[in-house]
């Protein structure tokens, strides 16, 4: 009789590396043909745009000989798939060109902005998480309610306040008028450059040089912005939660562990809310994708940095290295999120594995 | 290898705790530091042989010396000595000996000489950038620099195709082209022979009253007092341009005290802030012009009586007295009040009977035409404006609005029946407004003068292209003046322009800060002179 593997499902050790290998190689697979699917796209709709990336560059006043020269330099002269294959070579080097706006690397540029934004919409989802998770299971629980009354009007007001006006709202009652909070802009003006820069979040940055004074005032900065990301990932991730918890509810299993007499707080917790993590990751992720990427009017009210002004910006003035370097770096984020939500069913869900 | 991390973990609680407990807002700025609000987003380059847009001139001529330049605490008195203390023209009118000033130094510490005012403005022309139209105009080019900008000891001559006006050379070169750069130091930076265009893009070698010490895209400009300033050390030893997009929170800044210049207020604004402690309004007219113009191509606006119907379809006090409140002020001409030549002359009001009559008389009927604007709430607003009154007198104006590259491309192309934009001077020469507005030697598609907006228009100027032309060579500044007045009263007549307003800039500002200039319609900012 053959002994059982250590691992104890009987599969030998090579043939689990083996397993590990083609999962990870099909997995590269998936986001090397989606980022050049991306590049494509991206590449495509730069050249279609009926606006004139030389023109944004040499200005109005230019002289053709000026216009032309520009344009050769930025090898816009050139065959539409002979610049894509340029293109793609260079973004393969990381190289996303020179943007045509500030005459900085894109990828310099997009390595300054991009923790700005991450570093905003992490704190934001944490509020979201934080708040809204507890919040939708307390909705679901006490369904019909005057607490589900009030997590509906809070997920709402958070839906449909437009964020130009709520955003502005805050500064002028937190900064202006109470003076809780610091103002627009990372940090004060006094503490620019105060810390070396690691990882370009500043909070993280600050704490990492030990320097309290520049995290306490970053801190102050960054806490209005985030929570109003927050508000509106905790208005997603509450009614989804509320919706999740109670197609759980409902069903026997839950009936059959109260009827055994269970407390209702392991019913619901260790039941009920454990058979919804994996959809809520999907949603968390998708909550936290779109902060990433889709909170210009936030970052533009509160003077932030962020890679959603900075794409926006790029495109209204038609410099399309910019525009085509941060929508690359958006598609790998959402690709990332995707690879580790995938990772985390597998770990909260066993048939997932 | 853990250390780092358990300080962030072992940090967090404190700061989280610190921060929960609420902060404290920062007082006020201080006393030798300016800390300014601004829309800094079209900066796209450092170069001043490049520099062509509102926030890089504001840096470069803080940064950057001159040849000649403008006193901010006198704008009035017009160009003056800066880097050469003095010049001579000669006999013919062609040539310009400039004297260098003894003893002034580069950021670098390098001598400013006469060989970095040659190589400055040889750079400029060879590196033929968008700006280098400001100096070719003279007939430099990559070609003859070499005899006709030349450094000789301590004196400088540059030699003209033709005798021109002195002021209209003098002016051209106080503009941001005009900014003498250090050759040691760019030369050392110099990469595939660009004549270090690539390092100066991003860095800066002058020899003016501050260095830049960082800029930020879409962030921050800050700037650092240069202490061997040959006309004294600044007081702001600092000065720190902030990128705040947004109107109300530029306002809100300035009212807590953390900004001393809001310098992008809308009216609304500049009205709430009259209440408020410790802050003022300082008012400025600037050189932006906003018009309209009609393709003359179009057969129906291309005939006088429309075009002056339409001049009376234009509801300018309406306008100035609501949404462009303290924002604009009515101007009808191509010179910005405060130039040389420039009238006030403003015979254009809203008269729909009169516009009904011209329409009339012109056989115009049902007419429906299409105005290219930018999606710039102010334009869109002024756009609505026509719509309005325009449909009283039967014309139908359909506004396309689209971003300003995308209308630009179509105005470039001849292609707009109405365009409803903007103009900004090129430098502070009438010269540079009269050399688009009225001049067009060649009309035909061919001759592709996309820079000039009278080609834009397809109008070939009806005589004034060669009054032009002939009031950019006058040597007497008196007749030179009544030229350009009287070019001005035709252009108003005959033009398919309807220029309406000039630009007003209210900046909201700590009242502390003392000796603030915007540059009037002439020039950028200066911060030297600025004190608090």
């Amino acid at each position: 009789m053959a002994l059982a593997e250590p691992n104890g499902g009987g599969r030998p050790r090579a043939a689990l590396f083996s397993r590990y290998v083609v999962v990870a190689l099909k997995t590269l697979l998936s986001i090397a043909v989606t980022m050049s699917g991306l590049l494509l796209v991206t590449f495509v709709i730069g050249r279609v745009m009926p606006i004139d990336p030389v023109l944004s560059m040499v200005g109005e006043s230019a002289s053709k000989a000026t216009y032309d020269a520009a344009r050769e330099s930025m090898g816009l002269d050139k065959p539409v798939i002979v610049q894509f294959f340029y293109y793609f070579r260079d973004v393969l080097q990381g190289d996303f060109g020179i943007s045509l706006l500030n005459s900085h690397p894109v990828s310099e540029d997009i390595k300054r902005v991009f923790p700005a934004t991450l570093e905003l919409a992490t704190l934001g989802t944490i509020m979201g998480i934080v708040l809204g998770v507890p919040l939708g299971v307390f909705a679901a629980v006490n369904r019909g309610t005057w607490i589900d009354q009030v997590a509906r009007v809070v997920a709402l007001v958070g839906y449909s306040m437009p964020i130009f006006w709520l955003g502005l709202m805050g500064l002028l009652v937190f900064y202006g008028i109470l003076g809780w909070v610091g103002g627009p802009g990372r940090v004060g003006i006094f503490y620019v450059d105060l810390v070396p820069s690691v990882t370009g979040m500043i909070l993280i940055d600050s704490l990492l040089d030990r320097n309290w004074t520049v995290f306490k005032d970053a801190f102050s900065h960054i806490i209005l912005p985030a929570s109003l990301l927050g508000y509106y990932s905790l208005a997603y991730i509450s009614r989804m939660t509320r919706s999740f918890m109670l197609e759980q509810l409902s069903a026997e299993y839950i009936t059959t562990a109260r009827v055994k007499g269970l407390p209702e707080r392991t019913v619901i917790w260790r039941h009920a809310f454990r058979n919804i993590r994996v959809q809520l990751i999907t949603v968390i992720a998708l909550s936290y994708a779109n902060l990433l990427e889709g909170s210009v009017l936030t970052e533009i009210i509160f003077s932030w940095p962020g890679i959603g002004s900075y794409i926006t910006t790029a495109l209204l003035s038609a410099d399309m290295n910019a525009v085509m370097g941060g929508t690359v770096v958006v598609g790998l984020i959402f690709v990332l999120l995707n690879i580790f939500s995938d990772l985390l069913y597998k770990v909260f869900d066993p048939r997932a594995r | 290898m853990m250390k780092p991390f358990h300080n962030l973990m072992a940090s967090v609680v404190l700061g989280l705790t610190v921060g929960a407990t609420g902060l404290p807002a920062q007082a006020e700025t201080p006393p030798n530091m300016l800390v300014i609000a601004n829309r800094i987003d079209d900066i796209t380059t450092l170069d001043p042989a490049e520099s062509f847009e509102f926030a890089g001139s504001d840096v470069s001529r803080n940064v950057y010396g001159k040849l000649v330049n403008f006193d901010p605490l006198n704008l009035d008195a017009g160009y003056g000595p800066d880097l050469a203390e003095s010049w001579t023209v000669s006999e013919d009118g062609k040539t310009i000996t400039f004297t260098m000033r003894e003893g002034v130094t580069f950021h670098s510490g390098n001598p400013v000489t006469a060989a970095d005012a040659e190589f400055s403005l040889r750079r400029a022309v060879i590196l033929n950038k968008t700006p280098s139209f400001i100096l070719t105009q003279f007939g430099f080019s990559a070609e003859n620099v070499g005899e006709t900008i030349v450094a000789d000891g301590n004196t400088l001559s540059i030699t003209t195709d033709k005798r021109y006006a002195t002021s209209f050379v003098l002016n051209c070169l106080t503009s941001t082209i005009g900014g003498i750069v250090d050759m040691k130091t760019v030369m050392a930076n110099e990469a595939d022979g660009d004549m270090g265009n690539t390092w100066l893009k991003t860095n800066t070698a002058g020899s003016g009253a501050y260095s830049v010490a960082s800029w930020k895209p879409n962030e921050s400009v800050t700037l650092s007092a240069n202490p061997d300033f040959y006309l004294g050390a600044p007081a702001m030893k600092r000065v720190v341009v902030q990128h705040v997009a947004e109107s109300a929170s530029q306002r809100l800044l300035l009212e807590r005290g953390d900004i001393d210049i809001a310098r992008n207020l809308n009216p609304d604004d500049v009205k709430g802030m009259a209440d408020a402690d410790g802050v003022g309004v300082h008012t400025e007219l600037r050189g932006r012009l906003m018009y309209i113009s009609l393709n003359g191509k179009h057969p129906v606006l291309s005939k006088p009586e429309v075009r002056t119907a339409i001049k009376y379809l234009i509801d300018y006090e309406g306008m100035q007295n609501s949404f462009l409140d303290g924002q604009y002020t009515i101007h009808q001409n191509f010179l910005p009040a405060t130039y040389l030549g420039a009238i006030d002359d403003a015979p254009y009001a809203l008269n729909v009977e009169k516009a009904k009559g011209l329409l009339a008389a012109a056989g115009v009927e049902g007419l429906e035409i299409t105005a290219g604007v930018r999606e710039a709430q102010e334009r869109v607003e002024i756009g609505q404006s026509l719509q309005n009154t325009f449909a009283q007198a039967g014309i139908k104006l359909n506004l396309v609005v689209g971003t300003g590259k995308q209308t630009l491309s179509k105005y470039r192309a001849r292609e707009l029946d109405m365009y409803i934009g903007a103009w900004g001077p090129d430098y502070p020469d009438p010269h540079t407004n009269a050399g688009t507005f009225a001049f067009n030697p060649d009309n035909s598609d061919e001759a592709g003068a996309t820079g000039l907006l009278a080609w834009r228009n397809a109008w070939d100027t009806a005589g004034l292209t060669e009054q032009v032309a002939a009031a950019v060579v006058e040597g007497d500044r008196a007749k030179r003046q009544a030229m350009y007045e009287s070019i001005q009263r035709e252009f108003l007549e005959t033009s398919p322009f309807a220029v309406m307003f000039q630009k007003i800039e209210q900046n909201g500002t700590n009242e502390a800060v003392k000796n603030l200039n915007l540059g009037g319609a002439i020039t950028a900012v200066s911060y030297w002179q600025i004190t608090k």
